[in-house]
């Protein structure tokens, strides 16, 4: 860990550096995680890392150069910023750059760094896993899964007087707890590795891997689902990156372009991101040091407004949301701290009504099929249960969907009362469990 | 370089590691792309540092930093966490045969360095693609990206190997989006998601002439919008070498790796439908049906000269006349099995543990002429260039997408088709290829994305192949 005075420094000393440059920014962003990860009820990885990266965008006239570096002394940092200075020379002009962000206002301080988490060790990372070893291996069951805890901290400045930084810390367990012939998942983050409680998680996992046995032949079709939180994440996190991305947008890439302000979803189903929102993993300002604002993705099942960058939104002619990803960016910018309403239902009361249905867990290798549409396709896994008169009876083999994610969310019956919270690289998304009338499986599988 | 590597695995012996090794790793990476006819993007990425692997009473620790002067913290952690695996620790312990001690070095073979060339000359021919892309009209987007990267990797073990290599990859590609009639269509060259890659210079990228077939994808991607959606149903395909490469990926690379097979990636990847068993008593497809690895083929973009046990590349068979036969492995995972390791212990970088990677997982080529395969066709698809994928977590349910089909009538290629899917069961696919085009048609394909393990892992792997043909196949699904 750099700490904030050496990472402000670096900051400094990189755009001090950087002055031929008529405009200049700087990022620096570190971690320090130790993973520990088990299969077939033994250690098997242990690993622990550490690096600092710093990343310089040059701008010459029209001409931009970017490098970066993982030596952040003195002598790495300069050539870091010869190597920026020689490419923007050497490279044509972009006539739609506008230049960088200049939006120095204050961001609020959102404390997302925990010591407890700093702190924790392999050791006890180890016992964690030990115990919940212990527990599978007493019912005959296999624990595979990673147990990780770091911490990051991330700075940005620029030459127009941007100046950021943040620490966090995260903790997340996963494991997915096997028979011979069924698996089930639990999965938990935090920001402090005290809150993940890992007996009530193993306790999740052997569940699932317990009632899943047997698991009997479904034929594909339609049918309601009910979709864990794991699963609907899985949905929403598709439908940021593809729908609600400025550059898809401004190309007429995204659902948005015909479906703005109209109702794409049912009415119960509100998505938002909220890069100020404590329950999530809350970052108040952007990689380019822009102030995060609200967006409302979807509201009451109206389709709202994609997000910004500085370069997107420029061209657009819209204000900055504040959702730039580390330049040079050709993806553009994403929602990475979403959130989605809880409604009225216990979990427990979401297979209420259905006759006979899926209860899917969650999903696996998802990919879209056609963007433009939110058509993607996918398998579930480790829990897929056969609904019958209301009640969860029994295994069912994994089923291949093929489904438009609007489509899943127009048919939205029932909101879960809860939302779990997930951490990824860059933010985090927090979505109830959900109930929805029906949902196109276009195959299965043969466990 | 080696003196500390040594001093560095012996400082772990010292303190207790029965075998220990170091990476010491320095990346160059360059990647340019223009957009539309701007330059979108040119960055230069400087990367290094050093992972340290120890092996205490049966149980692995690992800890990487990014600079040599923190390297005795970095033993003592990689000590302490290997202790702390021990709390629950393998019934028996990892079993690790010892291997001999190997002093070598090897350089990736390749014609015109591309560090070495102006990057005025590689913006050149970009815009020279591009321009010529977007003279068709209806394009929203043409984007041209080239990347560069070389590698010099020193590696020691306790064992006393030292083995320096000198690893380049160039690759480069073109993609046209056009959008009209509700439709976002895309094509890409010479393969998707953005670049074909292989080791080597600049040759690869010469050779590829990104400005000659820009003007022909660009009017493929804008008759897509009008062309026809591809039909649901069951019928004979043949896939095209790119796609064949990814298929070949995911239901063979991936089923095939050893530690999958063992477990080891439940959680995450998932597990495989080959389990051990299954080594030479399994039908995986037709008799035509050849698959290998091999890490030293010319050009592949899993060819190197050791592995990250300090092995040297080989080539092993996979599927011999359809029947399985082996596994793509490591020193730790083939032990448990018996077998011999096929050198494929990769990492992707100074900070992760190495694992079982892909290297060239490749199908061997039949004995048909494309077009005489196209005329022996009496109905059916050509599926051209990976939209789409995705397979079960035992790799036996797939379905893939494809940018482009034609439909296939009578031995020829007819109309263009669009949003092309299809579908089936790992095995059962591959027992219904009775056809695979022969050499003069077989190329090497990069997948320079392949994810894999926790904390996550990019792998740069390949596949040769030629196009070759699959009876009884679900089309059209979605």
């Amino acid at each position: 860990m750099l700490g904030k005075e050496r990472c402000e420094q670096v900051l400094k000393e990189t755009l001090q550096a950087a002055r031929p440059a008529d405009e200049a920014e700087v990022l620096v962003m570190t971690n320090e995680s130790g993973l520990t990860r088990f299969a077939e009820n033994s250690i098997h990885q242990n690993v622990v890392e550490r690096n600092a990266q710093a990343f310089v965008r040059v701008v010459l006239g029209k001409k931009l150069g970017h490098a970066s570096t993982n030596r952040v002394d003195a002598d790495g940092l300069r050539q870091m910023i010869e190597r920026a200075l020689q490419i923007a020379r050497l490279s044509e002009d972009n006539p739609d750059f506008g230049g960088l962000p200049d939006d120095g206002r204050p961001v609020p301080v959102i404390d997302v760094f925990r010591p407890s988490t700093e702190r924790y060790t392999p050791r006890r990372r180890a016992e964690a896993v030990a115990r919940l070893i212990g527990a599978c291996r007493g019912k005959g069951l296999r624990a595979s899964g990673a147990f990780e805890t770091g911490l990051r901290e991330f700075g940005v400045a620029n030459s127009k007087g941007i100046f950021r930084y943040q620490p966090a810390t995260t903790a997340d367990f996963n494991t997915v707890v096997m028979s011979d012939d069924s698996s089930g998942v639990a999965n938990a983050s935090a920001l402090d590795v005290h809150e993940l409680d890992v007996d009530a998680l193993a306790a999740e996992a052997i569940d699932k891997a317990e009632r899943s046995r047997y698991p009997i032949d479904l034929p594909a079709g339609d049918y309601p689902v009910v979709l864990e939180e794991y699963a609907v994440a899985n949905l929403v996190g598709f439908l940021g990156y593809l729908g609600f991305n400025g550059t898809a947008f401004r190309e007429g890439r995204s659902f948005l372009n015909e479906k703005r302000g109209q109702l794409v979803a049912a009415p119960a189903v509100s998505i938002w991101d909220d890069g100020l929102d404590p329950r999530g993993l809350a970052q108040p300002f952007d990689f380019e040091g822009v102030p995060k604002q609200r967006v409302d993705l979807i509201k009451a099942g109206v389709a709202g407004d994609p997000v910004w960058d500085s370069y997107n939104a420029r061209l657009a002619g819209v204000p900055n949301t504040g959702h730039a990803l580390p330049a040079p960016n050709s993806f553009g910018p994403i929602p990475l701290n979403v959130f989605m309403a809880p409604g009225p239902t216990p979990k427990a009361d979401l297979a209420k009504g259905i006759a006979r249905g899926v209860w899917v867990t969650r999903f696996h290798y998802v990919n879209p099929l056609q963007p433009k549409k939110t058509l993607l396709t996918g398998m579930t896994r480790d829990g897929t249960f056969l609904i019958e008169n209301g009640q969860v009876t029994r295994g069912v083999k994994n089923m291949r969907f093929t489904a438009s994610i609007l489509d899943a969310l127009s048919r939205v019956e029932a909101v879960g009362s809860s939302t779990r919270c997930s951490i990824n690289s860059w933010g985090s998304t927090s979505v109830p469990a959900l109930r929805v009338g029906s949902f196109a499986f276009s195959g299965v599988t043969q466990f | 370089m080696k003196d500390q590597l040594l001093k560095i695995v012996d400082y772990a012996r010292s303190l207790g590691a029965q075998y220990a090794d170091v990476r010491f790793i320095h990346e160059e990476n360059e990647i340019l792309t223009v957009k539309n006819g701007r330059v979108e993007g040119i960055s230069k990425i400087d990367d290094e540092g050093f992972g340290v692997r120890v092996l205490i009473d049966g149980a692995w620790g690992f800890s990487s930093g990014p600079s040599l002067p923190l390297w005795e913290r970095i033993v003592r952690e990689a000590v302490e966490v290997a202790r702390c695996s021990g709390l629950a620790r393998k019934e028996g312990g990892i079993r690790f045969p010892a291997a001999s001690a190997v002093t070598d070095h090897y350089r990736t073979p390749f014609v015109e360095d591309p560090f070495a060339l102006p990057l005025e000359e590689k913006l050149a021919l970009m815009m020279k693609a591009d321009a010529a892309a977007r003279q068709v009209p209806d394009l929203k987007v043409v984007r041209t990206s080239l990347g560069f990267l070389r590698i010099d990797k020193h590696f020691a073990s306790t064992e006393g190997s030292y083995i320096h290599q000198e690893l380049m990859e160039s690759g480069g590609g073109i993609e046209c989006t056009a959008i009209g009639n509700g439709e976002v269509q895309k094509r890409s060259y010479p393969n998707s998601f953005g670049r074909q890659q292989l080791t080597g210079g600049f040759e690869h990228i010469r050779a590829m002439d990104l400005p000659g077939h820009a003007h022909r994808i660009a009017e493929e991607a804008r008759a897509l919008l009008t062309a026809p959606t591809c039909p649901a149903g069951t019928t004979t395909i043949i896939l095209d070498p790119t796609q064949l490469a990814l298929q070949i990926h995911e239901s063979c690379g991936h089923a095939v790796e050893l530690d999958r097979a063992l477990g080891m990636e439940a959680s995450y990847a998932g597990t495989s439908f080959l389990t051990p068993d299954k080594a030479g008593r399994f039908r995986y497809g037709s008799d035509l049906v050849n698959l290998y690895q091999d890490g030293t083929v010319r050009n592949g973009l899993g060819t190197f000269g050791y592995d990250d046990d300090g092995m040297p590349a080989c080539r092993t068979d996979i599927v011999k006349n359809g029947q399985f036969v082996g596994y793509l492995s490591n020193r730790e995972t083939a032990a448990e099995i018996g077998h011999a390791t096929s050198a494929a212990n990769r990492a992707c970088s100074w900070n992760r543990i190495p694992i079982v990677r892909m290297t060239n997982v490749n199908l061997a080529p039949g004995t048909w002429a494309f077009d005489d395969l196209v005329a022996d066709t009496r109905e059916g698809l050509y599926l051209v260039t990976n939209k789409s994928w995705s397979i079960d977590d035992k790799r036996l349910n797939f379905q893939f997408g494809t940018e482009l089909a034609y439909e296939i009538k009578d031995g020829k290629l007819g109309r263009m088709l669009k949003n092309a899917t299809y579908t089936g069961i790992t095995p059962e696919f591959w027992a219904n290829c009775d056809a695979i085009c022969n050499e003069k048609h077989w190329g090497l394909w990069g997948t320079p994305n392949c994810g894999k393990g926790e904390p996550s892992q990019i792998a740069h792997v390949g596949h040769g192949c030629a196009p070759a043909r699959f009876r009884n196949v679900r089309v059209g699904v979605a």
